[in-house]
């Protein structure tokens, strides 16, 4: 049998019926995925497009909501979520390289760091059921805008306060022109918050949701790198599912400073 | 004369696509798109009978003035279920998912969408998305109408508006599947010598359309989410009793669903450009123009959402801009009719079925597409808004226009689809039913509205009652319309006569299979020298004699 070259390339077992050759099976591939992407970021954007609308109208709320979360935990998180990606793209380069056992154990890691950051949002979220924050009246005990939730520490989650400390740091700082709110004005800005609340939850557990489809993608690739499918000559699903954990990575980049950063540090205005 | 042409009748290839392998199971888990494309074609024939039985239930209810059929929360469901039904189970998918899906590979001269998988997975959740507004028909219906705005939908109403939202976001998502096929597969799967400038309008078309089903598509699917999350938790994002924003509410769903009336039509228009060249034996007007103008479509239709909001508390600067931006649209809506006309100008145009309503398509979409621009003015829209003048106006748009195309495209591919004729005379005669029942049903509804008739009312003055019966009546002879092809496509099957490869002369890589083509199309890969519709080039008569 005298098969030339290119028909060996052609009868990769990994070509599907309706391409006519590797390369444009994979350039196919990859131009789907950033498509979806493409599709990914008008979902995010949408939401964030929201957030900042109610951002921009509630300012004092929003920066109430921001300083009640923990900067440390989020940043933990930022941490995690970049170390995992170091590691994603370093099982894509052994997928290349085509060691199996290499990209057995990049994978891994990529699942234990991908793992810990859920765990991390975990003990945040209950930290908000803690506080009493949770939006509407279905989860927890309601959202409460003075806190008080916790019999043993009632100043914990204390929205309203911190609305007022903040006017009041702001006069001291010589800004005639802020009001400290009365306590009545307060609470009706605290409930606010309650809304940069139901965003937060609505972002990260969007966020989160996509990391537990990527924990899923990571458990196929696995599977498949450990039978041996991925060389130099066919690593495309490898660099796909990279390229999904890098975009939810990057997602979580923009979450970090949106929720967590942004005028935290600013007196109310 | 004619002998040497006739000799050889057409004869059914011996393996083709249906005949490939039977059963149940080879069509369930089919990858082929053109199987695909009839389990899409059969579900929303499907869908569309059901929303056609909502809008029959409309019409005996508006006979008379005092609501005497249903009472008005019945009302309600019923216009919020056909809306939604009509809308997001036959609009959206219709002429992409089954027209577009068959033909965009063989177009293109592909052996299969680039995703076949995710193809076959985007019919199931279509499928999914089906049930469950059916289930929410047999929980009671919904009655939020189809924009389902907050609060009514989130907080105030007690109907299953969660399973009907969660069938619509199921839909979305196999919305959203089908236009990423289609974009892959026109980037990376033409056929040798196809390049971008030699693409069959109808390919772009579904590609513009595409776009717009990956980037607005997202954006609703949240949306409705927050909702669902608003009513499911009461969370207060659109509820303007907790501080939210209903009316950001309407700018997120129009983001997508005005842009999403795009997605109906510009496939519709991709169908009028393949069938007027072809009946008029002319090579089509300006290709470039009507090409770009599909994609300036869809761009223009990103920024124009807010005229669906001027009596929303829109600032009236904004509502300026969006005004203008509105009435840009009509540039290249008009670029294409004029292009069409201008292709017919001394052709020789002959008047088989599909062209029929090519024609129609042409004239109705016209009135319905000028309409539009009484409704992008300001002034005007005050006076006019949620009246049936809108109603009548994107009526005009999606059945005389996209339902117009979408029955001349099935008439057109037909042959190509089963491999067999449809019976002309019948065609011609219920293309006549639909045409005169369309109108008699929808025109005296501008003057209804004109004079003052809000939409969604389930009963109206006396003094309106002749339009309405007038409505009506124009809606059972358009029945008669929708129900004739439906038998006798269905009569063609087994008796319909055998069409042959190319029974219109069209071309086309399509036409150049069997028909019904073989499971991978192409025998061998085509190789594309020409630009389309080269009709009247190497046209000869032939020479018989």
């Amino acid at each position: 049998m005298s098969t030339s070259q290119s028909t060996t390339t052609e009868h990769h077992p990994a070509l599907v019926h309706q391409f006519d050759d590797m390369a444009q099976q994979r350039e196919a591939s990859t131009f789907g995925m950033w498509v979806f992407l493409l599709t990914e970021i008008m979902m995010f954007g949408a939401m964030f497009a929201a957030y900042l609308i109610y951002r921009i109208m509630y300012y004092p709320a929003f920066v109430a909501g921001s300083t009640s979360i923990s900067v440390a935990w989020g940043f933990t998180n930022t941490l995690v979520l970049l170390g995992s990606s170091f590691t994603m793209a370093m099982a894509v380069w052994s997928a290349q390289k085509g060691i199996r056992k290499q990209q057995m154990v990049w994978l891994v890691l990529t699942m234990i760091l991908g793992s810990v950051f859920l765990g991390v949002k975990a003990k945040e979220y209950y930290d908000k059921y803690d506080e009493c924050h949770i939006p509407g009246h279905f989860i927890g005990k309601g959202f409460n805008a003075w806190g008080g939730c916790e019999v043993n520490n009632p100043k914990l989650g204390n929205i309203a306060e911190e609305i007022q400390a903040r006017a009041r740091n702001a006069q001291a700082k010589g800004y005639k022109d802020v009001v400290v709110p009365s306590d009545v004005a307060a609470e009706q800005t605290a409930r606010q918050a309650e809304i940069f609340f139901s965003f937060y939850f609505a972002l990260t557990g969007l966020h989160a949701f996509h990391m537990c489809i990527g924990l899923g993608l990571l458990t196929w690739l696995l599977i498949r790198a450990a039978h041996g499918q991925f060389g130099p000559q066919y690593y495309t699903p490898m660099e796909l599912g990279g390229l999904y954990w890098h975009f939810v990575d990057i997602v979580w980049i923009f979450l970090f400073p949106l929720l967590y950063l942004i005028s935290r540090h600013s007196g109310a205005h | 004369m004619s002998t040497a042409v006739i000799t050889r009748k057409p004869v059914m290839p011996e393996k083709h696509y249906l005949n490939d392998n039977y059963g149940i199971r080879s069509w369930l888990l089919t990858k082929d798109h053109k199987r695909i494309a009839v389990l899409y074609l059969v579900s929303i024939s499907f869908f569309f009978l059901i929303g056609g039985f909502y809008a029959s239930m409309i019409r005996l209810q508006l006979l008379t003035p005092t609501a005497e059929l249903f009472q008005p929360d019945t009302y309600n469901k019923l216009f919020t279920m056909h809306g939604v039904n009509m809308v997001f189970f036959f609009l959206i998918p219709s002429i992409p998912a089954t027209i577009g899906n068959f033909l965009i590979p063989l177009m293109v001269g592909a052996k299969d969408l680039a995703f076949p998988k995710i193809n076959l997975l985007s019919w199931y959740l279509y499928m999914a998305g089906g049930c469950f507004s059916l289930a929410a028909l047999f929980s009671g219906g919904v009655d939020t109408g189809w924009t389902f705005y907050t609060p009514l939908s989130s907080g105030f109403v007690h109907t299953p508006v969660v399973i009907l939202v969660f069938g619509v976001l199921l839909a979305g998502f196999s919305s959203i599947f089908t236009g990423l096929n289609f974009i892959v597969t026109v980037h990376r799967m033409r056929a040798p010598g196809l390049t971008w400038g030699r693409l069959p309008l109808f390919v772009w078309s579904n590609y513009a359309a595409a776009l717009i089903m990956i980037l607005g598509t997202p954006v609703v699917a949240i949306t409705l989410s927050l909702m669902i999350l608003e009513r499911g938790f009461h969370i207060g994002i659109f509820d303007p009793k907790l501080g939210g924003d209903p009316v950001l509410f309407q700018h997120m769903f129009w983001f997508y669903s005005h842009p999403a009336v795009y997605i109906m039509i510009l496939p519709g228009m991709g169908v009028i450009s393949e069938l007027v060249p072809c009946f008029s034996r002319k090579r089509v007007f300006g290709y470039t123009f009507v090409a770009f103008s599909s994609i300036a479509i869809a761009v223009f239709g990103f920024v124009v959402w807010a005229h669906h909001m001027f009596v929303a508390g829109i600032s009236l600067y904004s509502a300026l801009v969006f005004s203008l931006l509105s009435f840009a649209v009509a540039i290249p809506s008009a670029v294409k009719i004029f292009n069409w006309t201008a292709t017919m100008y001394k052709g020789s145009v002959s008047l088989e079925t599909p062209m029929l309503y090519a024609l129609a398509f042409m004239g109705l979409f016209t009135i319905g597409g000028l309409t539009g621009l009484f409704l992008a003015s300001l002034g005007l829209d005050v006076h006019i808004h949620d009246t049936y003048f809108v109603v009548a106006h994107f009526h005009y748009v999606m059945v005389g226009g996209m339902v117009t195309a979408y029955m001349g495209g099935l008439h057109f591919w037909w042959p190509k689809i089963t491999g067999r004729m449809y019976p002309e005379g019948a065609a011609k005669l219920s293309a006549l039913i639909v045409f005169i029942g369309f109108n008699l049903t929808f025109f005296p509804q501008f003057i209804l509205g004109y004079l003052g008739m809000p939409r969604r009312y389930a009963a109206y003055p006396p003094e309106f009652q002749v339009f309405n019966v007038l409505s009506s009546a124009g809606a059972s002879i358009l029945a008669v319309g929708f129900i004739l092809p439906a038998i006798y496509f269905l009569w063609s099957l087994k008796y319909g006569e055998v069409a042959g490869d190319n029974p219109w002369k069209a071309t086309g890589l399509e036409w150049t299979t069997t028909s019904p083509p073989p499971t991978h199309n192409f025998h061998e890969t085509p190789v594309v020298t020409t630009g389309p519709y080269h009709y009247g080039v190497d046209e000869e008569v032939p020479v018989v004699h």
